[in-house]
């Protein structure tokens, strides 16, 4: 493996994680408060975005989505899509400790499990080459 | 069922926006540059590209729908129960994308779907 992608893979799948995790907390928070009610209406959608929580959540989305194009352009999909996973164990997380939510002994049996997996994954080499024939969309 | 509905959106049009997004990605190669003036010009080809055009009209599907979702799902239900993309992701990564999968990955992806699935419980 390239040298530098040795940190640099790390530290931009962490971005990726930590991003997205407080974007959703930040967007869950917003719409559950004074984002008013959702419904058909592009106009539901417009008011809740201009709520302050909804807006920071949307930024943080924002900086997740671009620091994942990055990373998917030297990364395989396959790599990344586990690795960020971990987000889903920062998200029970989250919501357990600022939402208030009630997270059964299930749902901490698979955010166990999804961290195995994580390990598992994130053991292997980030980059492989592409099969003869490439992608043909 | 609106629920349910929501969650339909969500996988459907993330699993096409990912794929979409690596496969271009891949085309324009690694990016080296980090300097401001760097991404500005990063930015800008990319937002020439019709995939990546697509792929980001597919995430806005799937973000609308996911915020009617969080307002009426539990966050701890509502992220893993959309992961339900991932499997499908991982196998499309192999068979569209051509990316070689070996079976350390397939392994770690059914614990993490596995995971997902006792979370979405």
């Amino acid at each position: 493996m390239n040298p530098r992608l040795r940190w640099k893979t790390p530290a931009f799948a962490a971005i990726v994680v930590v991003s997205n995790a407080f974007g959703n907390l930040f967007l869950a928070w917003g719409m559950r408060h004074g984002a008013g009610e959702i419904t058909a209406s592009p106009l539901s959608f417009l008011r809740a975005i201009f709520n302050p929580w909804v807006s920071l959540g949307i930024v943080l989305l924002i900086a997740w989505m671009l620091s994942k194009m990055f990373l998917l352009s030297w990364a395989d999909l396959s790599y990344v899509l586990p690795v960020t996973a971990f987000g889903y164990v920062l998200n029970a997380l989250l919501g357990r400790l600022f939402l208030g939510e009630d997270v059964t002994p299930a749902r901490w049996a698979g955010t166990l499990l999804i961290m195995a997996g994580v390990v598992l994954v994130g053991m292997g080499k980030p980059h492989s080459e592409q099969q003869p024939g490439g992608p043909p969309v | 069922m609106k629920v349910w509905l929501l969650l339909g959106v969500i996988v459907g049009s993330t699993v096409t926006a990912d794929l979409l997004q690596s496969h271009e990605m891949k085309r324009h190669g690694e990016i080296h540059d980090f300097r401001l003036r760097g991404l500005r010009s990063v930015l800008s080809t990319l937002a020439r590209k019709r995939n990546l055009i697509l792929s980001v009209v597919c995430m806005a599907a799937s973000f609308f729908a996911f915020m009617a979702l969080v307002q009426v799902a539990d966050l701890s239900f509502a992220v893993p129960a959309s992961a339900g993309t991932f499997v499908i992701e991982t196998v499309l990564a192999r068979w569209i994308l051509k990316e070689h999968v070996d079976s350390r990955r397939w392994i770690g992806a059914a614990l993490v779907a596995g995971g997902v699935w006792l979370l979405a419980l």
